[in-house]
């Protein structure tokens, strides 16, 4: 459904590796197809030339960064996990649950190009000697599911998945595993959990998933648009893709950007990593008609509110993170001048609120506190306190508090909202503190 | 299988009257198999009852506790835990309306009240004849379109109030 804004003809090999193949009319490029464009070559040079240590490097020097919003280097992560000759065989885990606010990219890469995400993952499988993969696909993509089990089958088919793959003596598969709803399944270790068919609580780190993931195995878990990444850089090596972002970015690569809310032509384009906020709101054809942007979050819910003059930055990890907030996922949603802070970031908690897991009591219980005072200041009954009770909670939200990741992600937004537009906030505080209903209990009684 | 986790009276005749569809039972034990152990296959197997019965009733826990060997305990605490496993009745057509940000910013809650008002139920309701069932959902990962739902499997998006009615027409 969602689309790339870029015409076929504007994308090529060399520039958009994650689109040049997509069509206009965004039907599934299928195998045949993918075949006769490269496809699948990267899988044949990988087993011709690499090993899976010299693959981990090659991917660790192009600096492919984790397009999930960590940006955690994916070389790295696989330069970690556990593995040799006396380790048994792991997982590689794609995650396929994109949930976050604003972020409409991996579906698209998911329904109309679903092999380059199953190359990507064979390599990855290589690369961290995985005996099996499985793409954790959230319930809600029934498109996304049908286009890759047909190409899972068309695949395995053709030899590229299962025993003995293409003749080289090495067994990999992928089998999908589609979810039952929750945000919180994206969280890496939850997600393990809920691949395990359990409840989706995250799991305290270390063990991190690459010493003993799913099932005690090591497991690596990478996004999608992460995984998609990697063929071309096989293909082309590290040097190219580092080139991709030319003087922009250090990061390597391309990003696929995105927009949503109240602009003209939101949708989705591969640029190179480090395109400025102001090029990607000019290509979506500024605001709608009588509209200026007020505000805008660079990734997705858990990134933190920024401000028109931080649009002309890079977006890239470092530099949004210098800013405070986090780039993220990459796709900008914006605020319009006419629209609420206050309104915004209670529905922003809102969330975070109901899709805690309810395993550490400053998220279970923190997030409908906060939404509550939110409540209070969006009708305009705020009392004097609440806002730096806010601030107050957006700290103890923080990272290092609770298990994962998603309490640090709901304070975010809060605390900037608070920052950049405190002034909104204050307006909805019109009553003094209330009276405290019995006097403190003397110090040494109790 | 005399083990129950049902505490009500109800629940508990709804357990004793339950029997798994044997092509079901089939369809779990195949799941079962595609992973290392079989708590794995549990949400696969809420769903594949789910499928049939349009939600999950009481007396299918125990049920499929039995076919995987797993704990009824573990069985009910999945099934309990994940928003698209429905514990009650639904409607033939589930409409997930997407209420994150992006949606929130395209005017998403006109259109869930204008959802409201022409169903005549709340959030979390069926209507009457048992056709609609309304829930929320997190971002359904197509906020260039917003603001976005799902019925059953159809994504709609941007939806404006003024189209809801013929836009339910195809939803016998």
């Amino acid at each position: 459904m969602s689309r790339i804004l870029q015409s076929a003809s504007e994308r090529r090999a060399e520039t958009h590796p994650l689109t040049w193949r997509l069509h206009d009319d965004q039907s599934p490029v299928q195998l045949e197809e993918y075949r006769r464009t490269q496809g699948y070559d990267a899988v044949t040079k990988m087993l011709e030339q690499y090993t899976y240590e010299t693959l981990t490097e090659e991917v660790k020097s192009a600096n492919l960064r984790g397009r999930g919003g960590a940006g955690f280097s994916a070389g790295f992560k696989w330069s970690l996990t556990m593995k040799g000759e006396d380790v048994p065989r792991g997982y590689i885990v794609c995650n396929a649950d994109e949930m976050e606010p604003g972020t409409f990219k991996d579906r698209l890469l998911m329904e109309q190009q679903p092999h380059l995400l199953i190359e990507g993952m064979i390599i990855a499988g290589f690369a961290n000697r995985s005996k099996q993969g499985y793409i954790f696909l959230r319930g809600e993509y029934h498109r996304a599911a049908a286009a890759i089990q047909r190409a899972l089958a068309d695949a395995r088919a053709d030899g590229w998945l299962g025993a003995d793959v293409r003749g080289s003596g090495w067994d990999f598969d992928i089998a999908l595993h589609t979810g039952a709803g929750r945000y919180i399944c994206g969280e890496e270790t939850a997600l393990i959990n809920s691949l395990e068919g359990k409840r989706a609580n995250p799991r305290a780190k270390p063990p991190f998933p690459g010493q003993s993931g799913a099932w005690g195995l090591p497991t690596v878990v990478n996004n999608v648009e992460t995984l998609c990444n990697v063929p071309g850089i096989v293909n082309h090596g590290a040097d190219w893709f580092q080139a991709l972002s030319g003087d922009l970015s250090s990061d390597g690569g391309t990003k696929l950007y995105g927009v949503s809310g109240k602009v003209r032509n939101p949708g989705l384009w591969e640029l190179p990593m480090g395109t400025t906020g102001n090029r990607i709101i000019e290509l979506a054809g500024g605001m709608r008609d009588g509209l200026s942007l007020k505000s805008w979050l660079p990734g997705g819910g858990s990134t933190g509110f920024l401000l028109p003059e931080h649009l002309e930055l890079a977006l890239d990890f470092d530099t949004i993170g210098k800013t405070g907030s986090r780039m993220g996922t990459g796709l900008l949603t914006v605020v319009a001048d006419n629209q609420s802070m206050v309104s915004l970031t209670r529905n922003l908690e809102e969330f975070f609120a109901r899709e805690s897991c309810g395993w550490c009591t400053p998220c279970r219980d923190g997030l409908p506190w906060s939404v509550k005072l939110l409540r209070a200041l969006e009708a305009g009954e705020g009392e004097s306190g609440d806002i730096e009770l806010l601030e107050q909670m957006a700290r103890d939200l923080g990272p290092g508090k609770t298990f994962c990741a998603h309490a640090p992600g709901a304070a975010m937004p809060l605390a900037s909202a608070i920052h950049y537009f405190r002034d909104e906030f204050e307006r909805g505080i019109t009553q003094s503190k209330g009276e405290a209903h019995a006097d403190p209990i003397p110090v040494g009684s109790v | 299988m005399n083990q129950t986790t049902a505490s009500s009276t109800t629940a508990t005749i709804a357990s004793d009257a339950f029997a798994l569809d044997p092509a079901d039972r089939e369809a779990i034990l195949e799941e079962r198999a595609h992973y290392p152990y079989p708590q794995a296959a549990c949400i696969e197997a809420l769903k594949i009852v789910q499928k049939r019965h349009g939600h999950v009733p009481d007396g299918a826990i125990p049920a499929i506790a039995e076919t995987l060997g797993i704990g009824v305990a573990n069985v009910e605490g999945v099934a309990t835990f994940y928003s698209l496993i429905f514990r009650q009745p639904v409607g033939r057509h589930v409409i997930l309306i997407c209420d994150s940000s992006s949606c929130f910013l395209t005017d998403y809650e006109e259109l869930r009240n204008a959802f409201i008002a022409h169903l005549g139920i709340q959030m979390g309701q069926t209507t009457a004849d048992g056709r609609f069932t309304l829930l929320p959902v997190c971002c359904l990962g197509a906020c260039d379109r917003g603001p976005t739902i799902l019925i059953g499997e159809d994504l709609h998006g941007p939806v404006v109030p003024d189209e809801i009615p013929r836009l339910l027409e195809a939803y016998a």
